[in-house]
């Protein structure tokens, strides 16, 4: 017994910055963006919470599972770094649905960080630990960014995407790879006051080598992909959507033709929303699961890659 | 040799003919941002079996197929 996904929802900051927004302050163009990412806006919090989004995800999950808050009985949230150092995003949002958790915890695992989730709130289901598992991806990577850095600030924006997983027979492979690795993309902690500390503590920002993660993604997304369908014996035909991590067109569009695949199995939504870390992939399945677009036993393969470094795939058979 | 399999790589990626190709052009005229660069590192890796680090200097074709000489 394994589990599967009963409910999708997501929810986005209301502030739209477009590529023009950005060139007003940042030596830019939308062309620039445009060509080399996919992204033409991004949504950005001003006075909302990351509570408030991630309840909203949260609750749109719910409803769309036919479940109420009272129905949750743990929650896994994934985020680079909550409202709070402490306490935890999940502790928080229990409070705020009132459900009767028994596990809560959050979890930092980057742009994979959802899929990590899911082979948690499996691990929880299927030793029956867990009924109802709500996983919620937040990030407001807008916090992190350096909006002085024109080769990073454009290809973040903030957003939450949630599911309910319950007992099912939805999985049929999970696998991760981990190769700790802070040379090429990270986030430096906030700044500290100790006055015993030798280390230089004044605010940094997020920092990426794009070529370097660029090669890491399109490597790790055609590698992953592939032995996980060949373990399975199933071929890249075999699968009707690929829902892959939204950080840059290009790296779509590279992945899907080494898979030698149509455009129509790979749906983004990168160009309006940016990169959302591991809020990505939930949004992106809540958008496409809502147009009813995945069909009973239709098989889907989930892929994602970053910071950690790390990569993860699942391939899932949807149960609706 | 290189040069000729490094051209061939290009022409196919950019869609041009390989004869529009020289060993001074450079990465910026044949119109390849440092994404492009970075595809086309992936396909000479598969193609030569070698492992490409790609620094700033590397900026023409001819160069990029000496460097990759270096390499086999």
């Amino acid at each position: 017994m394994s589990f599967k996904i009963i409910g999708t929802g997501s929810a986005l900051p209301e502030k739209v910055v477009t590529n023009f927004d950005l060139a007003e302050f940042l030596d830019t163009s939308d062309e620039w963006i445009r060509t080399r990412t996919g992204i033409i806006e991004r949504r950005v919090i001003n006075n909302e919470s990351m509570l408030d989004l991630a309840e909203k995800a949260a609750l749109g999950a719910i409803n769309s599972a036919n479940l109420k808050p009272s129905d949750i009985d743990m929650i896994i949230f994934s985020t680079l770094q909550g409202d709070y150092v402490t306490p935890s995003m999940s502790c928080l949002l229990q409070k705020r649905l009132n459900a009767p958790c028994q596990h809560v915890f959050d979890i930092n695992i980057g742009c994979s960080g959802f899929i990590f989730a899911l082979d948690l709130a499996d691990s929880y289901v299927s030793l029956k630990k867990a009924k109802n598992v709500l996983i919620v991806c937040c990030e407001i990577l807008s916090r992190f960014v350096n909006w002085q850095d024109r080769s990073t600030c454009v290809l973040f924006g903030d957003g939450a995407g949630a599911v309910v997983v319950s007992e099912g027979e939805s999985l049929i492979d999970i696998k991760f790879t981990i190769s700790g690795n802070a040379e090429h993309l990270g986030i430096h902690p906030v700044a500290g006051n100790s006055p015993f500390s030798e280390s230089d503590q004044s605010r940094k920002w997020l920092y990426m080598n794009g070529q370097e993660i660029y090669k890491f993604a399109v490597e790790s997304i055609t590698r992953d992909i592939k032995e996980a369908l060949e373990r399975n014996s199933l071929s890249p035909d075999d699968i009707a959507y690929f829902i892959l991590h939204q950080a840059n067109l290009r790296i779509i569009n590279s992945a899907k033709q080494k898979l030698n695949q149509p455009d129509e199995k790979f749906p983004h939504n990168l160009e309006r929303y940016g990169n959302t870390s591991s809020a990505t992939i939930p949004i992106l399945l809540d958008e496409v699961n809502r147009k009813g677009l995945i069909k009973n036993g239709d098989k889907v393969v989930l892929d994602a890659f970053g910071s950690g470094l790390t990569t993860a795939v699942c391939i899932l058979n949807w149960i609706s | 040799m290189t040069l000729e399999k490094v051209t061939a790589i290009l022409a196919e990626y950019k869609e041009m003919d390989a004869s529009e190709i020289t060993a001074e052009s450079t990465f910026e005229e044949l119109g390849l941002d440092s994404l492009d660069v970075v595809e086309i590192v992936m396909k000479i890796e598969d193609e030569f079996n070698i492992t490409l680090e790609m620094n700033s200097e590397i900026n023409t074709v001819g160069k990029l197929a000496d460097f990759i000489d270096t390499l086999l």
